[in-house]
């Protein structure tokens, strides 16, 4: 984020007031480096003490929340690092429910503090919080 | 304005069918639309290719889905946003397309990103 003059965004943050943050994830784990940064920029919001609202899965991005995840031990597991967050932080993990549909992605299949939910409930997140990010190719 | 609506622009910026990013990304405007937002759709780069008209999907086993934007207007997204050089650049004009849109130079295109609460790139 740089210093200079994106209105209200920068602003907001360099005053450090608090707020509220909705994020949008649109790629896949590991093939895309989007997961990385959603997680890596959570993780430096909630340490700054904002709020981590919720964190919306669409596209391929879906595939980030299913427990069958299993990486090499020397890798960091993505979908089990969500799941940390949101038992700890208490942020939702949400897929979209025609993205999950597509890919194969159930409720069976979710991570512990994940769930399956519809594109209105991104739309609450948008209203709801300060600010949605997005986070893609 | 109501505190339950927001200025959401989603950017189209891919071409249509070698990828689903437009394809979703239509799908969320149609439910955001349903939410009653304040919408805005902009096309840039590839992205104006998913206004031509004449697009033939048969070959391809994939949905068509032009004409969904066409349903735009019914469910009151009226703000489409098309970046005067990214058609002009490809060899289209105004009248390759399949609705009515706003022309606009990139620079009012940002000024319009700048304008809203949230930006949704697909």
């Amino acid at each position: 984020m740089r210093g200079t003059a994106l209105p209200g965004f920068s602003a907001t943050i360099l005053n450090s007031e608090k707020v509220k943050i909705g994020i949008l994830l649109k790629e896949g784990p590991y093939n895309h480096q989007a997961a990385d940064t959603a997680y890596k920029f959570a993780e430096a919001a909630i340490k700054k003490g904002h709020t981590v609202d919720a964190v919306f899965l669409y596209n391929d991005g879906v595939i980030n929340a299913t427990n069958l995840t299993d990486p090499p031990q020397d890798d960091r597991n993505i979908a089990a690092r969500w799941s940390e967050m949101a038992k700890e932080h208490g942020v939702e993990i949400l897929a979209c429910i025609a993205a999950s549909k597509r890919r194969g992605i159930t409720d069976d299949l979710m991570i512990e503090g994940g769930s399956i939910t519809g594109l209105g409930t991104l739309t609450d997140i948008a209203i709801r919080n300060d600010r949605l990010l997005t986070f893609g190719d | 304005m109501d505190d339950n609506v927001k200025k959401i622009m989603h950017v189209m910026r891919r071409a249509p069918h070698g990828s689903i990013y437009t394809y979703e990304g239509l799908e969320m405007i149609l439910i955001m639309a349903a939410y009653e937002q304040d919408l805005s759709v902009a096309f840039i780069g590839d992205g104006v290719y998913a206004l031509k008209k004449n697009q033939n999907t048969d070959g391809i086993s994939m949905k068509g889905f032009a004409k969904t934007f066409m349903a735009l207007d019914g469910y009151d997204v009226e703000k489409l946003y098309v970046d005067r050089v990214s058609l002009e650049e490809r060899g289209l004009t105004e009248d390759d397309l399949l609705v009515d849109v706003e022309l606009l130079d990139s620079a009012e295109i940002g000024r319009r990103m700048t304008e809203q609460d949230v930006v949704i790139h697909h």
